[in-house]
């Protein structure tokens, strides 16, 4: 799946299957859960393998994808991001924020006009990406850590914003890509399909995305090639926050209303959908292509155990396992890969 | 040697390919408690493959592997280590963020009943080996950072205090000053003594000749002769290695080599009284256009300091930089870049890509001339055919995985990256360490071919032939300080060690 992978593949395949596949295997791995997870859930429950229900995957997982979209660049880098679910939160508050709310909500809001909310919204996610890139690159804090800090600040501009309201009005574009449809087809599904191919192709088709895939294959190389390290960190950390805030807009007007904590769940699954598709935790492997696949095994995942006659609590339990598995897949794929080009 | 002793480990017909690329080809090699078995071979001519395999390194490969009689297979390095074989690698693999100290005891710390490593009793007793070794540093002091010489030679000690039946050496001596070669050499007889069989890579034959009862030569992965050492000589060994008569390629560079009248075209870089903490001392010099200026010291004189501030990478306590008369400092590497500043390091390792494929490696520093917005992979994968043939890369593939090339041949590859759109100022460091007498020429070739296009070259090295063979001009520096200048005037290898 990952394109970057192409051309040094096709001199491999020349030379024998079987270290072609080994090195290949942070790419078919996730390829092959999916198939067996569709393939146990289609036997186990005859609504699961219906077009309505993929409908309901695809859009379950829209809101994860836009995020991931960032996450994938971030985690190319060898860096993490773990800002993102709030930083989806404060920017999908935000939005409602900048926009006039039925009489009944009771927040001291500052309504502006459509554009000029989302406007607002993009900034805001912007400027915390921008205050994450700083920590990272000029002070030097790890990722890890400084956007742990992002992660309470976010929340809380979002609490102070809504002050335990709940806000329910976004501007009519946000309203229609989050919660319309054209054709049948979700807006938002057509969006996280838009964002998607959007950042495959920068990843795999510009200079810029090379940048990425060299910084996080080799750092102290990127530096020595003179390569603007810093910048391409920070450009990553933006780009992320960007991408988090607009899947946390399309959120708000998906869920309905913009309230406090309404992402946390997203965070682990963002995570989970780059890491699972098979995108190197180490860096400089694996793409969106990795990521799409990633997100169908969550988004499978989730949707299936509806379907079959699960103990719920159960559920959370058996998410964990498969992530495991997939961590442990992506850990063992690298090591594979390193012996075969050694 | 002794052949009454049976031979502690035997391989037979061992055949290994990379990929497609057969690194050995049928090589028998065996090795006796007791001995010091001297390699010798070109780059890529599967000397490092061959150790690699007893190491444990790489445990696919045919061919039988026998220790002590018994037929083995190693499943990692880790097994290779129990059976008591240790290596040092070409490439240091230390603990750069560790002490001294718990580099020497990497993996076996003394420990007290609790299980709690003994700080004190470490500390004293590595100090204790390193000084055996002539090493005298603080061995709580941080290993990264010292001089990377001296890591090298802690690297050493740390495998051959090991208690291994089977040290491995790869390169040991490419790093270190004449004296250090002696202690080591020292070293390996002792352990000679003891009943420890040795594998001693090297591309100094002398250093070969010396120190090892036998010798092996490589070629293109094939085994061509084993013989007694002192049944050999220098010139022998070099024809085996290369096939031809190859006596004229290397140059001893003990008489007197006239260096030519100092250059008067324009400055490239000036220099003006940089410092750096405890490194460097009001550094001032020039290096101008269609020069080859070489700056020659032991390991760890600044050197390597140097080198950074030139490329943006450290930043100087005081002094300044010009480029063509333009003062710079420099915020990243990226600035040096665009200000017409190249830098080769010393390591590979530090400015490759081993898991991308070499054009990606050679294009990466020159992709904003290549392309604005869009990547233009068919026109990268030109400009790195164009290098690879002119550099004469081997395997001559540019979509293969840079990890697949030899030591060599990735050295290529790193000079091959600032070729295309040429610099200003190209600052090499150690551009011939650890090459055999043919890429050596290659190199010294390719950088007398830029001399004459007018780049400013900065040659830094600890290893006198180097800078002898390219430099048009010479500095030595010693403890952070500029000493002497050769210029116009003979100079040889013994002048230069006297100054340094």
């Amino acid at each position: 799946m990952a394109s970057s992978d192409t051309a040094p593949a096709a001199a491999q395949r020349a030379r024998g299957l079987a270290p072609f596949l080994r090195s290949q295997m942070r790419n078919i791995a996730p390829f092959l859960t999916l198939i067996f997870l569709s393939g146990f859930f289609a036997l186990a429950s005859p609504s699961f393998a219906t077009l309505d229900n993929l409908g309901n995957i695809l859009t379950q997982v829209s809101v994860t994808g836009i995020i991931a979209v960032g996450l994938t660049f971030v985690i190319l880098c060898a860096e993490i991001d773990l800002s993102i679910a709030s930083i989806a939160n404060v920017t999908g508050i935000a939005v409602a924020y900048f926009t006039l709310q039925e009489s009944y909500v009771n927040i001291p809001n500052i309504p502006l006009p459509g554009a000029a909310a989302i406007l607002m919204a993009i900034l805001l996610c912007a400027l915390l990406g921008l205050v994450n890139a700083l920590g990272l690159t000029v002070i030097g804090i790890p990722s890890f850590i400084m956007t742990l800090a992002m992660m309470q600040i976010a929340a809380g501009i979002s609490a102070l914003l809504v002050r335990g309201q709940i806000a329910y009005k976004v501007p009519g574009v946000i309203t229609t890509l989050g919660s319309g449809s054209i054709g049948g087809v979700p807006w938002i599904v057509i969006v996280a399909a838009i964002m998607l191919l959007l950042g495959h192709l920068v990843l795999t088709y510009t200079r810029f995305g090379r940048y990425v895939y060299m910084v996080g294959g080799n750092r102290e190389a990127a530096e020595y090639s003179g390569l603007n390290v810093k910048l391409i960190l920070g450009a990553v950390m933006v780009i992320s926050a960007v991408c988090s805030g607009i899947g946390g807009m399309l959120g708000v007007a998906h869920f309905g209303s913009a309230q406090q904590n309404e992402f946390d769940t997203y965070l682990l699954d963002s995570i989970a959908a780059v890491v699972v598709g098979g995108t190197s935790l180490f860096g400089g492997r694996g793409g969106i292509g990795n990521t799409i696949v990633g997100l169908f095994v969550l988004g499978v995942l989730n949707n299936g155990l509806d379907h079959v006659n699960i103990d719920s609590f159960l559920k959370i339990l058996i998410r964990g396992l498969i992530l495991l598995a997939a961590l442990v897949i992506n850990v063992y794929a690298q090591r594979l890969r390193e012996k075969a080009v050694e | 040697m002794r052949e009454d002793r049976s031979p502690i480990l035997e391989l037979q017909d061992i055949t290994k390919s990379f990929g497609g690329v057969e690194a050995l080809r049928g090589v028998d090699f065996a090795l006796s408690p007791g001995e010091i078995h001297g390699l010798v071979g070109e780059n890529g001519a599967g000397k490092s493959t061959l150790m690699k395999i007893i190491a444990g390194v790489h445990t696919e490969f045919s061919g039988r592997f026998l220790i002590d009689g018994q037929e083995t297979h190693f499943r990692s390095a880790r097994d290779a280590h129990t059976a008591g074989i240790a290596m040092v690698h070409q490439e240091l693999s230390v603990a750069p963020d560790l002490t001294v100290a718990e580099n020497v005891f990497l993996g076996n710390q003394p420990t007290n009943r609790l299980g709690l490593v003994q700080w004190r009793r470490m500390a004293r007793e590595a100090g204790e080996q390193l000084a055996r070794f002539g090493i005298d540093v603080d061995p709580m002091s941080r290993l990264g950072d010292l001089p990377i010489g001296l890591q090298q030679l802690i690297e050493i000690a740390r495998v051959l205090f090991s208690g291994a039946r089977i040290v491995i050496l790869d390169e040991p001596t490419s790093a270190l000053s004449p004296p250090e070669v002696e202690r080591l050499f020292a070293t390996l007889r002792r352990l000679r003594e003891e009943g420890t069989a040795i594998v001693f890579i090297s591309h100094f034959i002398e250093d070969i000749l010396r120190v090892s009862d036998t010798v092996t030569v490589f070629r293109n992965g094939r085994k061509v002769t084993e013989t007694a050492s002192a049944a050999t000589s220098k010139g022998a060994l070099i024809e085996a290695m290369i096939g031809r008569g190859g006596e004229a390629l290397e140059h001893s560079y003990s008489d007197d080599l006239m260096l030519p009248r100092p250059s008067d075209s324009s400055v490239v870089l000036k220099v003006d009284q940089l410092s750096l903490a405890r490194s460097l001392k009001d550094i001032s010099f020039e290096a101008r256009a269609g020069e080859v200026l070489g700056i020659y010291g032991f390991m760890g004189c600044g050197q390597q300091e140097l080198s950074r501030i030139l490329f943006g990478k450290l930043k100087p306590d005081g002094g300044t930089l010009a480029v063509e008369g333009k003062p710079k400092t420099f915020a990243s590497t990226a600035a040096a870049r665009r200000a017409g500043v190249a830098l080769v390091p010393e390591s590979r390792r530090a400015m490759l890509f081993h898991q991308e494929p070499v054009y990606k490696n050679i294009s990466i520093s020159i992709l904003d001339r290549i392309s604005a917005l869009l990547l233009k992979p068919a026109r990268e994968r030109d400009i790195a055919q164009r290098q690879v043939e002119q550099l004469q890369i081997r395997p001559p593939v540019v979509g293969l995985d840079l990890g697949m090339l030899s030591g060599g041949n990735q050295q290529k590859v790193a000079l091959a990256k600032w070729l295309t759109y040429p610099p200003k100022l190209l600052v090499l460091c150690e551009p011939t360490r650890g090459m055999d007498v043919g890429a050596k020429n290659d190199v010294i070739n390719i950088v007398r071919d830029l001399r004459a296009r007018g780049l400013a070259i900065i040659v830094l090295s600890t290893e006198p032939e180097t800078v002898l063979s390219l430099a048009d001009r010479i500095l030595v520096l010693k403890r952070g300080a500029l000493v002497r200048e050769f210029k116009n005037e003979p100079v040889s290898k013994d002048r230069l060690l006297e100054a340094a």
